[in-house]
């Protein structure tokens, strides 16, 4: 490890990595640092690490990016370049393809060497029932062009994404409700010990959170611009998460924070490394069920699915994991744009095998299909057994 | 056992080893420029890994009172911080006599002796003569308003009470916070942490835990134990068991006699370990192979 007057500058630009990688490593973390490094013994690498990263990272998601970016700046410099060797000649870089693959994420370099999988789109032609002429709220997103598109992003960003509500714990003041004691005390204090009026709390309302978990794989192709649209549209709020997933599942709420739909589209596509792959519904479910519901399914989510149901996974795992999510949520809506098409049927083999274990089963082909979708939102009574 | 606040990295860990706390070098790490730093100590791992656990054993390794603040949903002051005695300022207001000046009377129920002093109160205003460490057990369950008023606490270490006035803490607590990550703790409270993430210890360290804190179990049970929840960790669960739950299973079975684990054995305790019906159907079908891996660990 450099010490002395070397180890001040290069902490800096360790911290500028640090932060072009995605970390919150700013003057307060940077002066914690310089601090910290006073009380451990530097030589020891594995302390210098340690206490590096307690300051750095607070998210178990950055780990393996500090790891990667801790490797890359501090390794020791290769005695080979040093003599002038190797000049100009890459080096194996000094980390685990894990960590590499973390670094790369985090950079958003391309994906090209990740396996993808390709299916062919196999897909049955939806003929959509409603003419040119028809008003765009019925149109099928799937014949929009450029400029409709882009009314219908207007339109979406407009449109008041009302919430279905819940009681929280937290009380606050009201006319009417259950007595409160702590004010009705205060006010007789004043009155020499006399309740003369009582006051009254109610639980506090709140918006249900929302998680949406959607599916860009080769058969969506067609959908999928809208639905991200659709998903930035509503995720700017605070309390909803986003997911897509077509081979594996990727987290996108962090990426749809951008207020700008551009830019918020190009950081999921460079997020995002199996747009437009094949389909695996039950892993993608099963994968949430296992390292997200816990996190994001507290306080009586709602969650909708948006997919055709197009699956190359095992219907059977498809059900189990779909019967283990609508316990842990508070609703589960299935939207699958081929609903709207004239003679749909569900009749796919994962569509099938997913209708019996949603609450409701919706279409979202068009402007007017998700207004629906805004209309139940709001108005989601409570199912029987849940919070 | 050593006195004082611990001066090195090795310090920590041998203390947390004497008392029996099977961490690793980062956790003791973390602990030590926590102490240096005078910052609060952010741990987050899944549950049963042993957070809540450090926190005690360092308010243990520090001779320092524990106060313990357990979060839940709907939070407020009055259950974090302090709460005036109602009724007992009632029933003051109500014996004294007609002549008596009011004003009197409620500078007298509005004092200390009639303030209900939760924890968060506590810890700030102390006397002991190593600060406190307040332990703010499982922050996620709490709500944004219960962290936005918490980060105020943590900048400053005073609190106002109106009738009062401010009090600040003479010598701050050592602060640890634990989620469960059951959700995203807002960052502004964790930039004013030092922040550490615990994971399931590998074999031989869960061996090592399970030899300090269950040795009603014989040497080779525990390293069976061990082998068999690392076994199921690397199995598609709902719910992969925690340290806590190999502790629960090593007594469990050191409680039935056990010296060694079978079949049988195994699926009459399975329940120690997992907590979904799903993941009990899906492990029992393997349980033979899954004690012959364990058995040769």
């Amino acid at each position: 490890m450099p010490e002395g007057p070397d180890l001040l500058p290069r902490l800096g630009a360790f911290a500028r990595l640090l932060h072009d990688a995605g970390l919150e490593a700013g003057p307060r973390r940077l002066t914690d640092a310089t601090r910290a490094l006073g009380f451990i013994d530097l030589k020891q690498q594995i302390d210098f690490r340690n206490a590096l990263r307690s300051v750095f990272v607070s998210r178990k998601e950055d780990l393996p990016t500090f790891e990667a970016a801790f490797d890359i700046f501090w390794a020791p410099p290769d005695p080979r370049a040093a003599a002038g060797v190797m000049a100009g000649r890459s080096r194996a870089l000094p980390m685990s393809p894990e960590r590499a693959k973390a670094w790369a994420n985090a950079l958003g370099l391309s994906s090209s060497q990740m396996n993808r999988e390709q299916e062919p789109t196999a897909v049955p032609v939806s003929s959509s029932g409603y003419s040119a002429e028809e008003l765009l709220r019925h149109k099928d997103f799937e014949q929009m062009t450029w400029q409709e598109t882009e009314q219908v992003r207007r339109l979406l960003e407009q449109a008041p994404w009302r919430m279905a509500e819940r009681k929280t714990r937290r009380l606050r003041a009201a006319r009417a409700g259950r007595i409160d004691l702590r004010r009705s005390a205060r006010h007789a204090i004043r009155s020499s010990g006399e309740l003369m009026r009582l006051f009254h709390r109610r639980p506090r309302i709140r918006r249900r959170p929302l998680v949406l978990i959607c599916d860009v794989s080769g058969s969506m192709e067609r959908y999928s611009r809208l639905l991200m649209i659709f998903s930035h549209a509503i995720a700017r709020r605070e309390d909803v998460e986003a997911f897509v997933f077509s081979t594996r599942l990727t987290r996108i709420t962090r990426l749809l924070r951008y207020r700008d739909l551009d830019r918020c589209l190009e950081s999921v596509s460079k997020g995002v490394h199996d747009f437009s792959g094949g389909t695996r519904i039950g892993d993608a479910l099963a994968d949430f069920n296992r390292h997200w519901a816990r996190r994001v399914l507290g306080h009586g989510a709602v969650v909708i699915i948006v997919s055709d149901g197009w699956d190359r996974g095992d219907p059977a795992r498809l059900t189990a994991e779909l019967i283990h999510l609508r316990r842990s949520a508070h609703r589960l809506i299935w939207l699958n744009p081929l609903l709207g098409s004239e003679g749909y049927q569900p009749l796919t083999r994962g569509m099938a095998a997913a209708l019996p274990h949603v609450d409701d089963f919706l279409a979202a082909h068009n402007l007017k299909a998700l207004e629906d979708l805004g209309r139940l939102l709001a108005g989601l009574g409570t199912r029987a057994g849940s919070n | 056992m050593t006195a004082g606040p611990p001066t090195t990295i090795e310090d920590v860990e041998a203390r947390l080893r004497e008392r029996k706390y099977i961490g690793d070098r980062g956790l003791a790490t973390s602990i030590f420029l926590a102490l240096k730093l005078e910052k609060p100590l952010f741990i987050e791992g899944e549950a049963g890994v042993g957070k809540t656990e450090a926190a005690k054993v360092m308010a243990d390794v520090l001779g320092a009172r524990l106060i313990r603040l357990q979060c839940y949903e709907g939070i407020d002051l009055a259950h974090a911080v302090y709460e005036w005695n109602y009724p007992r300022q009632l029933l003051h207001i109500r014996l004294m006599g007609e002549g008596e000046d009011r004003r009197v009377a409620e500078r007298e129920i509005f004092s200390a002796e009639f303030l209900l002093r939760r924890p968060l109160l506590d810890a700030i205003d102390n006397d002991d003569p190593n600060p406190p460490v307040l332990l703010i057990d499982e922050i996620d369950r709490s709500d944004e308003e219960f962290e936005a008023f918490l980060l105020e606490l943590l900048s400053d270490f005073q609190v106002s009470i109106p009738e009062i006035g401010t009090i600040k803490a003479k010598r701050a607590p050592f602060v640890v916070i634990t989620s469960n990550r059951t959700r995203e703790v807002h960052d502004a409270l964790k930039r004013r942490c030092l922040y550490h993430w615990i994971d399931y210890p590998d074999l031989e360290k869960e061996v090592e835990i399970v030899r300090a804190r269950a040795p009603e179990a014989a040497a080779g049970l525990a390293r069976e134990v061990a082998g068999l929840v690392q076994g199921l960790r690397s199995m598609d669960l709902y719910k992969v068991p925690g340290v806590a739950e190999t502790l629960d299973w090593a007594r469990s079975l050191a409680a039935l006699g056990a010296t060694r684990i079978d079949s049988s054995l195994v699926n009459a305790t399975l329940g120690s370990a997992l907590k979904y019906q799903e993941d009990l159907e899906r492990v029992r079908e393997q349980v033979p192979a899954l004690v012959e891996k364990a058995r040769g660990a």
